[in-house]
């Protein structure tokens, strides 16, 4: 399955990553490139075999749902670019 | 007292307990160490007054009786650790200035048994990386180099700084993480020992995210011992991550110096492709024979599926990433280019926080995951990734463990082109330690020889699923035997 540029342009705004335009090419070939690589995979017959999320999912327990940490404003804005109030602040979202 | 960098962690806990010279004086010598080593630039961040502080205390416990089990040892931490009050970046320009305001369970129980800290350790950006050249903080330069060459090369990756510090006595032990080979093609590359320990063996907690059902923290030590040390430390369940195992942790370092007797090794012949690498595939036979003189039996295996376990690893990998990487959005940490509207501001921060060849696995891990391309990648990946567990399966049905090299070639030079050119051949280094990370096992690895040009060569012991002290028995007896030599 090989993708075009317009391909490359949405699976990087999905990524909300820029690409400039004059690397789309570059970007599309080299694409192309690790899909027909990772598509030797078609070779192996996979008919009934149910996909493998984890190799310990059996393991995974439930706990109580009840709070186990919080109440740390500070720590948690105290990395944040930017704060106002006690708010992590972004851009206007509301037009 | 002198080289007191020389000593293994076993000998320097031994020499502390007998006050043959005090934890400060160890820390002060690893940090001249680092100091005249700066050129590897093993260490992304250096934090030398707090290994002396945290050396200070230990030497009080000594003094008091009561030291932990690793006191007084000092550590070098992957980058990609969460360290409270330290910065933390995964060496990605994203993660600028990051002060983590919590502690990774895995370092903190190397903190409660009494490490200190000497810094943060260089590494591929979010781990994505084979040769330590995608690091924000530019590339790491291996101890070794090839004889009558000059030429820098590096130490592998992504754990590339934790196994040059190593190898460079930078630090008695450093922590490492291993998602397709990252603690191990770097433990080859750079003559020290690391182990991979089973998935769900060490805690995930506070440790960056990368690919979360591949991800696995592990340390790389001066030998099997340190590792077997470290590794006690650092594994056991943790209510903070669902997928760490409640399994008992046993004492690994009582399996060292066991009796192999007896014991199956398995050879899988996929292994041997065409084109191996002649002095890899010497070594790999030796391992065998140095095996079999002590008794082991030596048994062919086939792991069919070995071929496709890299385009497995790099559909599942990358998807996975994607969606960890999510979070890196410019509003609650590290870096932010601001951007008119909402979305600009994400753009222009992962755009210009984000390097190459994270971009290409955030955007190869989006494709396979987005509507109509889902099942053609993502869901058939998944079904030949039980494929390969199961090939494991059936191996272990003939064979207690399997035997193999590390990686396919030495360490290469810094910037080589062709695998700048094409990052497929960047990939091949881990096509001898991708299927045990997909199948969740443990693997070690550790130095079996130099090449004719003078560069270490590893092999790999990979385990059943939670049978480390197994693989810390045969990798001791290969340790003993090939008496490897480092480079310091």
């Amino acid at each position: 399955m090989a993708i075009d540029a317009d391909t490359v342009r949405k699976i990087a705004f999905l990524s909300r990553l820029k690409i400039d335009d004059d690397k789309i090419e570059d970007t599309k070939d080299e694409f192309n490139k690790i899909l027909t690589w990772v598509e030797e995979l078609n070779e192996v017959d996979t008919n009934g075999v149910e996909p493998l999320v984890s190799v310990n999912q059996t393991n995974l327990t439930m706990r109580n749902d009840v709070v186990t940490d919080g109440n740390q404003p500070e720590a948690v804005l105290a990395n944040a670019p930017l704060q106002e109030y006690g708010y992590f602040a972004v851009p206007k979202v509301i037009e | 007292m002198t080289d007191l960098t020389k000593l293994t962690i076993a000998q320097a806990l031994d020499g502390l307990k007998k006050k043959e010279f005090s934890a400060v004086e160890l820390t002060k010598d690893y940090i001249s160490q680092m100091e005249k080593n700066k050129y590897t630039n093993a260490y992304v961040l250096e934090t030398p007054e707090v290994a002396l502080k945290q050396a200070e205390i230990s030497d009080k416990k000594y003094a008091d009786n009561t030291p932990g089990s690793l006191e007084g040892i000092p550590m070098g931490i992957k980058d990609l650790f969460c360290t409270k009050g330290i910065r933390t970046t995964a060496c990605s320009h994203i993660l600028d200035g990051f002060v983590p305001q919590y502690e990774s369970t895995v370092t903190q129980k190397l903190l409660d048994a009494g490490i200190s800290v000497l810094g943060k350790l260089n590494m591929d950006e979010f781990a994505m990386g084979g040769s330590n050249e995608t690091s924000y903080y530019g590339p790491v330069v291996n101890p070794w180099k090839a004889k009558n060459s000059s030429a820098d090369l590096v130490p592998g990756g992504s754990s590339g700084g934790s196994a040059a510090a190593v190898a460079a006595q930078m630090c008695a032990g450093a922590t490492a993480t291993d998602t397709g080979g990252s603690i191990r093609q770097p433990s080859a590359f750079c003559g020290v020992t690391g182990i991979k320990p089973t998935y769900g063996r060490c805690s995930r907690y506070g440790i960056v995210a990368f690919a979360s059902s591949l991800d696995q923290a592990g340390p790389i030590g001066k030998d099997v011992r340190d590792c077997a040390i470290l590794l006690k430390t650092m594994s056991g369940h943790d209510d903070k991550d669902s997928t760490s195992a409640r399994v008992e942790v046993p004492d690994f370092e009582k399996f060292l110096g066991q009796n192999i007797k007896g014991m199956r090794i398995g050879i899988p012949k996929e292994y041997r492709v065409d084109g191996l690498n002649k002095e890899v595939e010497k070594y790999w036979d030796e391992g065998i024979a140095m095996l079999k003189a002590r008794g082991a039996e030596i048994v062919d295996i086939s792991l069919p599926h070995t071929k496709y376990a890299l385009p497995t690893y790099y559909i599942i990998a990358p998807a996975e990433a994607s969606a960890n990487l999510a979070r890196y959005d410019g509003i609650r940490y590290g870096l932010r280019v601001n951007g008119e509207h909402l979305d600009n501001l994400y753009i222009n921060t992962r755009s210009e926080g984000f390097g190459k060849e994270v971009k290409r696995r955030i955007m190869m891990g989006t494709y396979v995951l987005s509507a109509g391309y889902y099942d053609a990648y993502y869901l058939k990946a998944q079904k030949v990734r039980r494929k390969i567990v199961e090939d494991f399966q059936a191996a272990f049905e003939k064979c207690d463990l399997i035997l193999t090299p590390t990686a396919p070639t030495p360490a290469f030079p810094i910037g080589d082109k062709s695998m700048q050119e094409n990052p497929i051949t960047m990939w091949l280094n881990d096509v001898f330690t991708v299927s045990i990370s997909l199948a969740g096992l443990p693997a070690m690895s550790l130095p079996i020889g130099l090449t004719s040009d003078g560069l270490p060569l590893g092999l790999q012991v990979i385990g059943k699923a939670f049978d480390e002290g197994d693989v810390f028995k045969v990798a001791s007896a290969l340790e003993e035997d090939a008496k490897f030599e480092g480079v310091m």
